[in-house]
């Protein structure tokens, strides 16, 4: 039998229902969801991602990855990237940063310059507390301040980093394994010329009157 | 005559007689899906003219994007209409490779599929609070409804790394495979998400106070929909069978199963019911997808995403989007950045009848009726 | 019940327009939408003539962009039909040069759609809309001059000042804080 109201009245049992359930639901889950912050803090799943930070492997200045190659800056779509590149002491350019500024206040967190670095040295990272009282200055992050080791990076993405982990190891491992096979092309042939030499010092030790005989190329 | 309601509202001179008040709705108002605004003018609370007046979020994507590269327009596309970013993703992606001729392999078009269809759910989901706000029921149904959306935020979370700017669409597939574990706590949640419409439809359908707000409001019929460019659930309410994915059938909407609800009366309600019958189609969608998507590679290798080239020409590609058809015109010169990139937005084009709609209504159907269009000012701007 | 390609319509309007000037003009890349160049005087005929014919049914103007080629201007229209479930097929309508003969149709009168995309293909690029019901700027205010979306248009110099600048904008952006 359908009551005139009958409709507004089963609503409201829904509403009781999601009333009466908040206070049963200590675990957020499913009638009250709200995390009380800052006491209570979000735990971000491993894949979640904000703004853009640098890789070191070791020491933040000798074990920085990025080669300033400029890629990340060209293809990140706000232009919020700042690189200048380092000179050493007779000012030749060489494969480090002097600068690099990220702007986060104009960062869309939009991990193209990610994807496009192939030196595995631009990551993101998921700090979200970066608030500040003024709107220029402390937004643009210097490199030292983007600098974080590798350490940080497997604590906060260990699926991400180990694959990139076994990326660079695989790729120190061809390329010592290709330096190897050239050593060993270059000390073979060194060998091989170096006994080329002893035999034909031996020819001419064995028939030293016949300087005047031309050279026959074999 | 000029329809000036910021200048002196009662003067003859502009138009306004004694009887008609000139108001401006917006474009701060609670109501107004973003900042829009509607210049109204009444006899008493009959709504005798309408206009609509734009460009409050115009952010000038369109020659942005003739700056940036191919992909660096992507993750611009996300804030497009910003509560469904994948299907905005989605739109671009099918657009270039309709220009290049780019084939996406399967997994990644079932992928597609499954967070394009759940983003169809979440904003559906975001509907159902948002018109019951404009209606005045000022929080709950909205909290209720964002509760829901959370859990699908979280999935994306997990699989994209962002909740809401996923930048995850590539030219010839997705950026990132599924994680482990994903499919299966993406499943499990389809199972539950039926209870929760359950108990959202008990709390709504029956509800007479709804039911007067949003029956025969808004009568719209199938042949001035259709004239008037209006596509999505607005188009369906009003009797129309046209759904993209069944017209166009991209990607791998052949293979699956599902209907087309279509409304009768073209009112409010009609569109209201509708998203939630496609909601519950869209779960069916997922099942189905679940179940089949194949193992296999989610990106084409031939396609180079940073310094991509597409041949010289154009295209026009398009989805069938959460708010109706959402396409992307490119023309191309063959070089790394668009020459002429336009968005087709649903929001606009379905509000081109919104004066049709309003005319004779009073000035509280015009909340419901705005509401019910289902518009999302990133996209009417860009 | 003949299948929608812009060679069949265009046929099909020689036939019934034999005066109308319509041209094929090929799309080079794979998609193969290529497109019918009306000429504009003959646009308002035609575009009734595609909406109205039986065997074409093109009710449902989706897409109008504007498209600055640097020596004219063009309003491209993609039309598909509910009823026949097909399309796109894309109109084009040239204006006569790029600044001063910048006027063509409104098809506004034969599909409603086209009523504020119109109205930004005028904001944004300037082509005027001969016929149009209410042709005002829709995205930009109302006093603004110039036309945004155009090649040769130059942004103002009111540039903020940006800690991370590139280019020329570190030009622009110094300049105030000199």
């Amino acid at each position: 039998m359908n009551l005139p109201g009958s409709g507004i009245i089963k609503g409201m049992a829904v509403t009781a229902l999601n009333m009466i359930g908040s206070y049963f639901d200590r675990a957020h889950a499913k009638r009250l969801t709200t995390e009380q912050y800052p006491e209570e803090r979000p735990t971000l799943v491993e894949t979640s991602r904000s703004f853009p930070f640098l890789v070191f492997d070791g020491d933040p200045e000798a074990g920085i990855r990025c080669v300033a190659c400029k890629i990340c800056e060209k293809e990140c779509p706000p232009q919020c990237i700042y690189i200048v590149q380092d000179k050493d002491a007779n000012g030749k350019a060489i494969r480090r940063p002097r600068v690099f500024d990220i702007d986060i206040s104009v960062c869309m967190g939009c991990q193209i310059c990610v994807e496009v670095c192939p030196f595995e040295s631009i990551r993101m990272d998921n700090i979200y507390e970066v608030s500040s009282y003024n709107r220029f200055a402390p937004l643009v992050l210097h490199k030292e301040q983007l600098l974080k080791s590798n350490a940080y990076y497997n604590q906060i993405h260990p699926t991400e980093a180990a694959e990139t982990d076994a990326r660079i190891e695989a790729a120190r491992i061809k390329k010592a394994a290709a330096a190897k096979a050239t050593a060993e092309k270059v000390a073979a042939a060194k060998a091989a010329a170096a006994k080329a030499a002893e035999e034909k010092a031996a020819a001419e030790k064995a028939a030293p009157e016949k300087p005047s005989q031309p050279e026959q190329n074999a | 005559m000029s329809f000036q309601p910021h200048t002196t509202s009662l003067s003859k001179a502009n138009g306004a007689g004694a009887s008609t008040l000139d108001v401006s709705l917006g474009p701060q108002h609670p109501s107004t899906h973003g900042v829009f605004r509607m210049n109204v003018r009444m006899d008493g609370e009959t709504i005798v003219k309408l206009q609509p007046v734009f460009g409050y979020l115009h952010r000038n994507h369109e020659k942005l994007a003739e700056k940036n590269s191919w992909l660096g327009s992507m993750p611009y596309t996300d804030r497009l209409d910003y509560i469904c970013p994948i299907t905005n993703n989605w739109a671009y992606a099918v657009a270039v490779e309709k220009l290049a001729g780019i084939e996406v392999p399967e997994r990644a078009e079932y992928i597609r599929v499954i967070v394009g269809e759940l983003t169809r759910i979440q904003n559906h989901t975001a509907f159902l609070g948002f018109i019951l706000g404009d209606m005045g029921a000022w929080g709950s149904a909205l909290m209720y409804a964002f509760r829901e959306r959370e859990k699908i935020l979280d999935l994306f979370e997990w699989l994209t790394g962002a909740r809401m700017m996923v930048n995850y669409m590539r030219f010839g597939g997705v950026r990132c495979d599924l994680p482990v574990g994903w499919l299966e706590k993406a499943r499990a949640y389809v199972e539950t998400y039926p209870a929760f419409l359950d108990e959202m439809e008990q709390l709504l359908t029956g509800n007479e106070i709804l039911l007067a707000r949003l029956q025969g409001v808004g009568v719209l019929s199938g042949e001035r929909a259709i004239n008037g460019g209006l596509s999505g659930p607005v188009l369906r309410a009003s009797g129309v069978d046209y759904d993209i994915r069944k017209v166009d059938g991209y990607g791998v909407y052949p293979r699956l199963n599902f209907r087309i609800p279509r409304g009768t009366v073209g009112d409010c309600f009609d569109r209201f019911m509708l998203r939630i019958l496609e909601i519950r189609e869209s779960i069916k969608i997922l099942q189905q997808a679940f179940a089949q998507i194949p193992e296999g590679p989610t990106l084409n290798p031939a396609v180079k995403q940073r310094g991509f080239k597409p041949p010289a020409g154009e295209a026009y590609g398009r989805i069938e989007g959460p708010k109706g058809e959402l396409g992307f015109h490119l023309i191309s010169e063959g070089g790394e950045k668009p020459y002429r990139y336009h968005v087709r937005p649903p929001s606009l084009i379905n509000l081109t009848l919104l004066e049709e709609m309003c005319l004779g209504t009073k000035i509280a159907d015009v909340m419901v009726i705005l509401g019910s269009i289902d518009i999302v000012l990133g996209e009417v701007d860009r | 019940m003949i299948a929608l390609t812009p060679e069949t319509v265009l046929a099909r309007i020689h036939a019934a327009l034999p005066e109308a000037r319509v041209e094929l003009l090929n799309n080079p890349s794979p998609s193969g939408q290529h497109s019918l160049v009306v000429h504009r005087d003959d646009a308002l005929q035609v575009a009734e003539f595609l909406k109205n014919d039986p065997e074409l049914l093109l009710d449902f103007a989706s897409n109008v962009s504007g498209v600055d080629y640097t020596d004219h201007l063009e309003a491209v229209y993609h039309l598909f039909s509910i009823a026949k479930r097909q399309g796109p097929i894309t109109l084009r309508l040239r204006t006569g040069d790029h600044d001063k003969d910048v006027t063509v149709p409104s098809l506004t009168p034969v599909w409603k759609s086209a009523d504020f995309q119109e109205r930004e293909a005028f904001d944004l690029f300037g082509i005027r809309f001969e016929g149009h019901p209410d042709l005002r700027r829709l995205l930009m205010w109302e006093e603004f001059v110039d036309h945004p979306l155009r090649k040769d248009y130059t942004a103002p110099d009111d540039y903020e000042y940006e800690p991370t600048p590139h280019g020329d904008i570190l030009k622009k952006a110094a300049a105030p804080h000199a």
